[in-house]
């Protein structure tokens, strides 16, 4: 499955070397980030590769969230003393997507987010899933019922939920409703798709479900994942980002991370004498 | 028992008295609410029992007090409620909505917050006065049922504007930040979840405010309703060309309080009885209205829960 030598991803914002590598579907360079004049994060450097996996592990109030709520510029709702300095280059256009002349909404089309506890809309199955195509003003009918089956279909839902699908979503399971998250995000056909602590509301049963659709997943699309489970990060991903205290401390292969970090601060975390 | 035992014992036996106390203090507070309430509806249907009938309803006002009905006065309730709905529900939900979703916090969104606050305790004869001076002269409405109309608009107006903002305040930011992470603009994001999540919460407000509009009599009577009148304005829709009409907003009116009070203060008892008549059916539909919201709480709730 690891397509890329471990020796040279040892480091953050790694260009690729001899080895054939996967194409780079966003960069973050030099990111730091202000809650007001809170610094939440500091000179995160991080490659995102196309078709992989990417975790962010690390203790709880390390700046996870904060980093990929940058991705989609989720920062910019609400009352805005939220500064960015540094971007984050997306690719194949090389657009900065933190820059001033960058619509966040224009961001948001292009990159889907599945949230920490399940938050479908209190609207039917079928609703929930259309809704990003009818923000993109798709009027067609059988389009978007097609598309809504596909995203039923990618996200493992169509064999529960097909024959209802005008139910209230809130009448799902926990774990169905996540992965009814997971549907309307993929409906719209995002390039990258982050995960924040997607099953850390689910039973260990829904969570496999997740972890089993995001290792299918990535074929399709590009996925970053926040998770403070570690065993999850090993399971689901192809890179592993070790932040502390708002800082990148160690970025590679997950292999390596997880069996030869480099830094002290990571061996610590991963063998649990801290966070 | 060990002394340390029975100590306790006194003690909590001392705490629950007090708690046998407070139920009899409260229940005979609740009551001096709940049974004037009854007793003050029971003498209004025990004075107007004997005219409570269909031709209450049907007939206009007259000399004679057997022969006087409530007709022109429900008509000019419904019509100037009409109004008052028409326009108190678009502003009230579209301000809070704005204050909501889009105004920026600052001082000028403060001030604005404070005033509409303090608009909610303004009595309501000053709105009267108000409507006085701008609908029936300034803008020459006169003094009609679009005035009235108007006029109790502005006075639920800071009711409406409340209940949108707490009803949109309840959805949580789980579901705004689902909306906004598939790329729904502020709009997008109001129209197709904002509103429709919050309709149970105004539609309430709206009830409540129109229950109270509906048996507001000093604003009316300072914009000058009539206290008698013996026709129905001229009806919305006609055989000819251009087959409606707005005439009927132009229209003198009377309503349910003023045609009430007017009854309350002719010396006759036969007309004692009229007003307690008309008393009963003005309860009546303030009750109506209430049930009708606290209903539609219950229905929201049940379908909407958190
Ligand atoms: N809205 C906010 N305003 C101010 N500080 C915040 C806000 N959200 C998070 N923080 C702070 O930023 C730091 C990183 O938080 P977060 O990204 O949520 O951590 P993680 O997801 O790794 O647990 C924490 O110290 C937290 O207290
Ligand atoms: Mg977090």
């Amino acid at each position: 499955m690891r397509m890329i030598d471990a020796n040279t991803m040892g480091t953050p914002a790694v260009t690729s070397g001899a080895v054939p590598a996967p194409a780079l579907k966003a960069e973050a360079r030099a990111l730091d980030f202000f809650y007001g004049e809170v610094q939440a994060l500091r000179k995160i450097d991080l490659p995102v590769w196309e078709n992989r996996v990417t975790a962010l592990i690390g203790p709880s109030g390390c700046g996870k969230s904060t980093f990929l709520r940058c991705f989609n510029r989720m920062h910019d709702i609400g009352e805005g003393r939220n500064r960015y300095h540094g971007e984050i280059v997306f690719h194949p256009d090389g657009v900065d997507i933190l820059h001033r002349s960058v619509d966040p909404i224009e961001v948001r089309m292009r990159i889907g987010m599945v949230f920490q506890k399940p938050n479908p809309f209190p609207k039917s199955i079928f609703e929930n899933v259309a809704y990003g195509l009818r923000v993109r003003g798709e009027r067609s009918r059988s389009a978007i019922a097609d598309r809504v089956e596909a995203a039923l279909r990618d996200a493992s839902l169509w064999d529960e939920v097909g024959d209802r699908l005008h139910d209230m979503a809130f009448n799902l399971s926990g774990g169905q409703q996540q992965r009814l998250c997971i549907a309307r995000a993929l409906a719209t056909s995002p390039e990258l798709l982050l995960f924040d602590e997607p099953t850390s509301a689910l039973d260990p049963n829904a969570t496999a479900n997740i972890e089993d659709l995001i290792n299918r997943l990535k074929e399709k699309v590009s996925i970053l994942i926040v998770t403070h489970n570690m065993q999850q990060a090993a399971r689901v991903s192809d890179y592993t980002a070790f932040m502390y205290l708002g800082e990148l401390v160690e970025f590679g292969d997950t292999n390596v991370v997880f069996t030869n970090p480099k830094k002290r601060q990571t061996e610590d975390y991963i063998t649990g004498r801290f966070g | 028992m060990t002394t340390e035992t029975a100590r306790i014992r006194r003690l909590v036996a001392r705490g629950k008295r007090f708690d046998k106390v407070f139920v009899i203090l409260g229940l005979m507070s609740l009551m001096v609410g709940v049974l004037t309430l009854a007793v003050l509806l029971a003498g209004l249907v025990h004075d107007g029992a004997a005219r409570l009938d269909w031709d209450f309803f049907t007939r206009f006002p007259s000399r004679r007090a057997g022969n006087a009905g409530i007709l022109s006065a429900i008509v000019g309730s419904t019509l100037v409620m009409l109004i008052t709905a028409l326009t108190a529900i678009p502003l009230g939900v579209a301000a809070g909505v704005y204050l909501e979703e889009y105004a920026r916090r600052n001082w000028l969104t403060e001030i604005i917050e404070i005033n509409v606050n303090n608009l909610a305790g303004v009595p309501s004869i000053i709105y009267g006065l108000l409507a006085l001076g701008l609908f029936v002269y300034a803008l020459d409405f006169g003094q009609s049922i679009l005035s009235a109309g108007l006029t109790l608009a502005l006075l639920i107006l800071p009711v409406i504007i409340v209940a949108t903002r707490e009803a949109i305040r309840a959805i949580p930011s789980s579901i705004r930040e689902g909306a906004c992470a598939l790329g729904a603009t502020r709009w997008q994001m109001v129209r197709d979840h904002i509103i429709p999540y919050s309709t149970g919460g105004i539609l309430t407000g709206v009830i409540i405010g129109l229950a109270r509009a509906i048996g507001e009599t000093a604003p009316i009577i300072t914009i000058g309703a009539l206290t008698f009148i013996a026709f129905l304005p001229d009806p919305p829709l006609g055989a000819e060309f251009p087959f409606v009409s707005f005439e009927w907003l132009k229209s003198p009116f009377t309503v349910m309080p003023i045609q009430m009070f007017n009854w309350m203060s002719r010396p006759q008892a036969a007309f004692q009885v009229n007003a307690a008549a008309a008393g009963v059916v003005l309860v009546v539909m303030t009750l109506v209205m209430n049930g009708a919201a606290i209903w539609l709480r219950m229905r929201y709730r049940k379908r909407i829960k958190w």
